[in-house]
């Protein structure tokens, strides 16, 4: 392939990767901010979003976009309500002790996953996207007739996999508007500025707390159903979002809803764009290798405010 | 119940740790008493077969299926009578499809579950991690995996592949196939561990010697679950695309060759993995019509189906488009589970051959099967004849090519056992036990 629909085509994939990650991303990203809990368990999260998604789906039945639009609703509430009640179960029972939650959520993360594999079982899943039509793509270049518009073997993406990208732009938008705009969103902000005023201003930090960690969790999920059309649902499919989740809230700031976007975008692009171009493995490193700089120069991430 | 312990003696610490300490004596005496377990049941006690299973992890799918067939094959071995008289009972254990855990579970069976023999690995980094503990625990370790690290000789005595083709000789049986029919321009996906890499020096090689020409190499990591960026290294000119992919995103895989080169693009040969335990009428995959596939048995029941695939279908609960009778969407690993029934077949001959009765025998055991030759079609083998090497532990035999048509696998050309056959590389014979 040329290189620039070869490019194109990289960052298409790239940008399906920077919205999945900027969602899950965002979720440890407000988890942390307000509660200063390390999620481990968070890529859990993302695949019971996902594997909801399938029980939905299958339960649905009729036009596929019917299931998918039930699993958009159902799957996330439902990881949110699993999420808020480990909060109440076991976060709050240690206090939010900042090492002591880290252990406790590597727990969260075993149990989740075993439960996971002994009901829906270790085969990855499909799930029916509403709609999938491929697009190919057609390519300006100079041809043996000057200026010439071309069709390029397999320069194509399909309509689903653009949908994914402006949904997740919509709810990242929705999310930075129910933080900044709602009262709830005040309260959240309030707690996160100075837990101690909060509750003497009668903020009920407790309920603040659940709702947060389940609103974290739920938009994980709702990442998870996005993807899972193009993915499939697997009991083992959380590693990956939370290490790169992890990767991402670092470089962008720990809190930093804009900075998580960011890093969100960054991470995503040179991901799809590396991967093409010279592997996957490498990709990696050199994410890991970034953060590794930001932990030794910047260590409060790209858009974080250093802690007094 | 609080009640009752109050007013019956307390079980006082002392007083347990003196009823668990005889307990423990007792059992230590039990065991130190030379052939106690023998004398009490000789003749009848069972033939300890471990099962190293892929239940969870990428090789799942597999798994489940290797588990139905072992099930099936040992119904049948015990139906008629069991092995020297004595039942067969499998042993089964889960290794996560995981190297390390691999030889964690070798180690389970021959030492704490007193297994006679383990057998049924199928991921070749799995067998390559647990036979060397299987050689150095001297007990016979009878793969099911397809890998060509059996034949090569980086293992050892122990370990035998007595059921179930190597890729090497697969895919040299394909190469002339692909050049003569599909295109001489092959470009290659595999997946990037010992097994994927098989296919490509293999491959590649025998294509070049059948005079086509390899166009690129696409290694894909078997934990990947996108595959759209890999996609752009087909080089344009490409004539045949050879995909192989394991794990469980091999329907993402074939669904994404689809969306990637729509109504256009190359010839397609696949190996069967990229399908196996998929339902070929997905949606999505309506592209690989007249496509050509790879298959180590034929999924769906042929035109000239023989008895012995009928027979062994209804014992593993197969039906005729290779799903499980009791749900159709439950699409069965067909191409590969075979082995599992011979390989048990096998194992069963070789002990009646050395009159084997426990494991001082595993070393005649062995020997047993490294005499074993010709191998005819049968109920025990219904994939077809067999020839066994027994200097490099691999079996030998027929490979089959079909071409998707509505929504099924036509078989279109078998290859014979002569052209999957290439020079030994090792003689095992000649180790020590």
């Amino acid at each position: 392939m040329d290189f620039g629909p070869h490019l194109f085509l990289a960052t298409l994939e790239g940008a399906i990767t920077a919205a999945v990650i900027s969602l899950t991303a965002a979720g440890l990203s407000i988890v942390f901010g307000i509660m200063r809990v390390v999620n481990v368990a968070h890529g859990e999260f993302f695949m019971l979003g996902a594997v909801g998604a399938w029980w939905v789906t299958t339960a649905v039945g009729g036009h596929p976009a019917f299931g998918f639009a039930a699993a958009l609703i159902a799957a996330p509430l439902f990881v949110g309500a699993i999420a808020a009640l480990a909060d109440r179960l076991v976060l709050f029972r240690l206090g939010y002790d900042p090492e002591r939650t880290i252990v406790a959520t590597i727990g969260i993360l075993y149990v989740i996953q075993q439960v996971t594999l002994m009901t829906f079982g270790p085969d990855a899943r499909p799930v029916e996207p509403p709609f999938n039509k491929r697009i190919p793509i057609p390519w300006l270049g100079i041809g043996e007739n000057g200026l010439e518009l071309t069709w390029p073997w397999g320069l194509a993406t399909t309509t689903y996999k653009l949908a994914v990208i402006v949904a997740a732009a919509v709810i990242l938008f929705g999310v930075w508007q129910f933080l900044s705009r709602t009262r709830f969103g005040l309260l959240m902000r309030a707690t996160q500025l100075d837990r101690e005023m909060a509750t003497a201003f009668g903020i009920p930090v407790r309920k603040i707390y659940a709702r947060v960690f389940g609103f974290g969790a739920a938009i994980a999920a709702l990442g998870a159903v996005l993807i899972v059309p193009v993915q499939q649902a697997h009991y083992l499919m959380g590693t990956d979002p939370l290490l790169l989740s992890f990767i991402v809230v670092i470089i962008g700031g720990l809190g930093s809803l804009p900075g998580t976007i960011v890093a969100a975008v960054l991470i995503g692009m040179s991901d799809g764009i590396i991967s093409v171009f010279f592997s996957p493995t490498l990709a990696k490193i050199l994410a890991t290798l970034l953060v590794a700089f930001v932990l030794v120069f910047r260590p409060q991430g790209l858009f974080g405010k250093a802690q007094a | 119940m609080h009640k009752t312990q109050k007013t019956t003696t307390p079980v006082t610490r002392r007083g347990a740790l003196k009823t668990l300490g005889t307990g423990v004596g007792a059992l230590a005496a039990v065991s130190a008493v030379p052939g106690f377990r023998f004398s009490q049941a000789h003749g009848s006690e069972p033939i300890r077969v471990g099962f190293q299973v892929h239940r969870t992890g990428i090789g799942a799918a597999y798994g489940r299926w290797y588990d139905r067939t072992t099930q099936a094959a040992a119904k049948r071995i015990n139906d008629a009578g069991g092995i020297n008289g004595r039942p067969l009972e499998i042993i089964a254990a889960d290794d996560g499809t995981d190297p390390k855990r691999g030889a964690e579970v070798v180690e389970k069976l021959a030492t704490q579950e007193n297994c006679d023999v383990v057998f049924g690995t199928l991921f070749s980094h799995v067998v390559v991690g647990s036979a060397p503990r299987a050689g150095e625990l001297k007990i016979p370790y009878f793969v099911v995996s397809e890998g060509h690290h059996v034949a090569s000789g980086i293992l050892n005595r122990y370990t035998l592949q007595p059921g179930i083709t190597d890729v090497k000789s697969q895919v040299e049986a394909m190469a002339p196939f692909v050049v003569n029919n599909l295109g001489k321009k092959v470009t290659m996906v595999f997946p990037d561990y010992a097994f994927g890499h098989d296919h490509r020096d293999y491959f590649s090689a025998a294509v070049e010697r059948s005079g086509g020409s390899i166009g690129a190499l696409i290694p894909i990591p078997p934990t990947e679950t996108s595959f759209t960026k890999y996609f752009p290294n087909i080089p344009q000119d490409t004539e045949v695309l050879y995909h192989v992919m394991v794990g469980p995103a091999v329907l993402t895989f074939v669904k994404e060759l689809g969306e990637f080169f729509g109504s256009s693009g190359p010839q397609l040969f696949g190996f069967i993995d990229s399908l196996e335990a998929v339902d070929i009428g997905s949606s999505g995959l309506e592209f690989l019509n007249g496509s050509h596939f790879w298959e180590g048995f034929p999924r769906y029941a042929q035109a000239d189906q023989s008895s012995h695939d009928a027979a062994y279908r209804a014992a593993v609960g197969v039906d005729a488009n290779g799903a499980s009778v009791s749900d159709p969407q439950d699409v069965s690993t067909y191409a590969h589970m075979f082995g599992c029934w011979e390989t048990l077949n096998v194992i069963k001959a070789g002990m009646e051959a050395a009159n084997y009765r426990g494991p001082n025998d595993r070393t005649a055991l062995i020997e047993a099967v490294e005499a074993m030759n010709q191998i005819p079609l049968s109920d025990d083998h219904p994939q077809g004849s067999k020839l066994f090497n027994g200097k490099s532990h691999q079996v030998f035999g027929h490979q089959y090519i079909s071409k998707v048509a509505d929504g099924r696998l036509d078989l279109v050309h078998t290859t014979s056992i002569e052209d999957t056959m290439y020079p030994d590389e090792v003689d095992y014979t000649t180790q020590s036990f």
